[in-house]
């Protein structure tokens, strides 16, 4: 099923929760919603699912309003970061409770429930907890329960909120894979919620980056990561370097010095610079226009060394972190010369 | 080779005795550690268990025959219908207002929800003879809705409802505050699971909501009950004291005392005392259980 958001708002009192969301969800995509605490991912998960209402704007389901019907009538599977499991009833329970909530001529016989619970607890590979309650299950276990019990009645669109957020690394890694399976099996439109940009860029088709309740870009996780559009991107996934720097005539300038890169046609004033630290080619220092620092720390195991490099005067020292391969021995102390093989420029917004 | 092992063993032992002295000249002096249960078993005792024992010894002075013939009195009977009756209607009523208001309180957010907490708190900090009081005000005679009341021939004071009235408003509190802070802690996620699952509203609060709190509610209930069958000081006023008609037992046993029928009135003491005893073991168990919840 596709969705669309249509220009959602949501103020929490003095607080903009989101600002104009506008967003296509594909059918049988799944798709990741990143940002920060804060960005309003979650709100917007919440409002797909009927659990909170924007205050401006449209949500469809395949092109009808889906506003106009209660969370009990949207036919979403919910998902939890706190699994929000019903304590008191058994695993079998718990995933049987969508199915005999349906109104009487939609139930199906207890026979059918058994066995459609019984696959679902296949599906999620839990069979044998069936007659168990939550607590004596560990969390990456109530989690799969969780969303066994979502996909019990048959999702529309399945919507998870941090499906992760509360597993311990190793868990979490294992149920990232395991979710992308899934999800390769029953291919039901799929919207996750997380901070976690690894897991997004692992599990997800598709990403949407999020921040202060806007979307800033919207698409692969090859794409979001090779091109951010925003210094915030940027910054929010992958590892960044960044340099404040200022665009004169076509030079780009740090601490006054030009360092012999394009301004790839970034109008004149500040700006910031951007460069992931593999792209960071360390040069001997010499007279070229370049970046010039001194190395303060080597460290790492493996082919791969991590170089800690002050650039600039004392006074104002700006620290890098920069990959390198550990044939080419650096070592502390050394004045090196720094050339970006890859970089972005985005002009400050304050224009200052 | 055995040698250095007895050695090292005969160290350790002496290592933990050193330990334990040092725990010992550490801890509190015996004598203090004495002297503190000791105030504080004997308070108990004189202030709980010496009156407890005083009142059933009193109800069987008599004799059995006594005590069981003192319980057959018509009066006695009636006194015991009346606050069966007047707990049933207030449990009940306490009970249902209680979840509405506890739901309404956790689950909802609206303008002047901290006043409705403190309101519900007010039957605890006032006196009950007030209580009975402010009904008298209403509903009696004199009151601004006896007049009326007297024309309709509808009878609240010196009658079955105005001991119910005056029994709820004291009683009021206990099932709501048992609620509250337990719902508040289970917050709203298991419902919404609910709703999304396709449940009704009524079907999220019977399945989903209702067995989260169970035996907090159950804890009320019986906090709620124990005080209802025990109120004497609102009751008191709005009663009349008519006997055999509007007396409960609280107020039955003070008659009865009165009156100088001592092993009647402690025979019917005896009834409360005894329902005191049942309330606590329940509460031990339901406790047990709430800690669990």
């Amino acid at each position: 099923m596709k969705i669309s958001v249509l220009n959602v708002t949501k103020q929490f009192g003095d607080f903009t929760a989101l600002s104009g969301i506008n967003l296509e969800v594909l059918s049988g995509e799944l798709l990741a919603l990143l940002g920060p605490s804060g960005s309003g991912k979650t709100t917007l998960l919440r409002i797909i699912a009927g659990l909170d209402w924007p205050d401006d704007g449209e949500v469809q389901f395949d092109g009808e309003d889906a506003l106009s019907r209660a969370a009990s009538e949207r036919h979403v599977g919910f998902v939890f970061q706190h699994y929000a499991l019903f304590r008191h009833m058994t695993v079998f329970e718990n995933v049987a409770f969508g199915l005999r909530a349906r109104p009487r001529k939609f139930r199906p016989s207890e026979e059918d429930i058994g066995r459609r619970v019984k696959s679902l607890l296949d599906l999620v590979q839990l069979g044998w907890l069936a007659q168990r309650y939550p607590t004596q299950l560990s969390g990456g276990q109530r989690q799969r329960i969780a969303l066994a019990r979502a996909l019990a009645i048959e999702p529309r669109v399945l919507l998870l909120d941090e499906p992760f957020g509360s597993l311990d690394a190793k868990v979490r890694k294992e149920l990232r894979r395991w979710l992308r399976k899934l999800h390769s099996e029953i291919h039901v439109t799929s919207i996750f919620v997380t901070h976690d940009q690894d897991e997004a860029m692992e599990v997800a088709d598709r990403i949407v980056v999020m921040d202060k309740g806007r979307i800033e870009q919207t698409g692969t996780p090859q794409q979001v990561y090779d091109h951010p559009v925003s210094p915030f991107v940027h910054d929010f996934i992958g590892e960044s370097i960044s340099l404040p720097v200022i665009i004169d005539g076509g030079d780009v300038r740090f601490q006054g010095q030009t360092i012999g890169l394009d301004a790839q046609g970034t109008a004149d004033g500040a700006a910031t610079l951007f460069a992931r630290p593999f792209h960071m080619a360390i040069l001997p220092a010499s007279g070229d226009d370049n970046l010039k620092g001194k190395i303060k720390r080597v460290h790492g195991i493996g082919p791969a060394r991590r170089i800690e490099i002050a650039l600039g005067n004392e006074a104002s020292e700006t620290i890098v972190e920069v990959d390198a391969l550990r044939a080419q021995q650096w070592r502390g102390g050394q004045v090196v010369g720094l050339r970006p093989q890859h970089y972005r420029l985005f002009p400050s917004r304050d224009g200052a | 080779m055995s040698d250095v092992k007895l050695e090292s063993r005969r160290g350790v032992r002496s290592m933990r005795a050193e330990i334990h002295a040092k725990r010992r000249r550490n801890a509190d002096p015996a004598w203090v550690q004495w002297t503190i249960t000791g105030l504080a078993a004997s308070f108990l005792g004189i202030f709980i268990v010496l009156p407890l024992v005083i009142v059933f010894s009193a109800a069987f002075a008599k004799g059995f025959a006594a005590y069981l013939a003192a319980l057959r009195d018509p009066d006695t009977f009636a006194a015991i219908r009346l606050t069966l009756i007047v707990a049933a209607i207030s449990v009940a009523t306490n009970t249902a207002f209680g979840l509405i208001a506890a739901w309404a309180i956790t689950k909802f957010e609206f303008f002047g929800k901290n006043l409705l907490i403190i309101l519900i708190e007010i039957p605890f900090s006032v006196s009950p003879v007030i209580a009975g009081l402010v009904f008298v005000l209403l509903f009696g005679l004199q009151g601004y809705f006896g007049a009326w009341l007297k024309a309709h021939d509808i009878a609240i004071i010196f009658a079955l409802p105005g001991i119910a009235l005056a029994t709820i408003f004291v009683t009021f509190p206990f099932v709501v505050r048992e609620l509250i802070p337990l719902m508040q802690e289970q917050g709203t996620e298991g419902e919404q699971a609910a709703l999304s699952l396709g449940a009704s509203g009524l079907r999220t609060f019977v399945r989903v909501t209702l067995p989260n709190v169970k035996w907090a509610l159950l804890y009320g209930v019986l906090l709620c009950n124990a005080r209802a069958m025990g109120e004497f000081g609102a009751v008191s006023v709005v009663s009349g004291h008519v006997r055999g008609q509007t007396n409960t037992m609280p107020l039955h046993v003070e008659l009865l005392y009165d009156g100088y029928q001592l092993a009647a009135a402690f025979a019917v003491a005896s009834l409360l005392a005894l329902l005191a005893f049942i309330t606590l073991i329940i509460k031990v168990v339901l406790e047990s259980r709430l800690s669990q919840e």
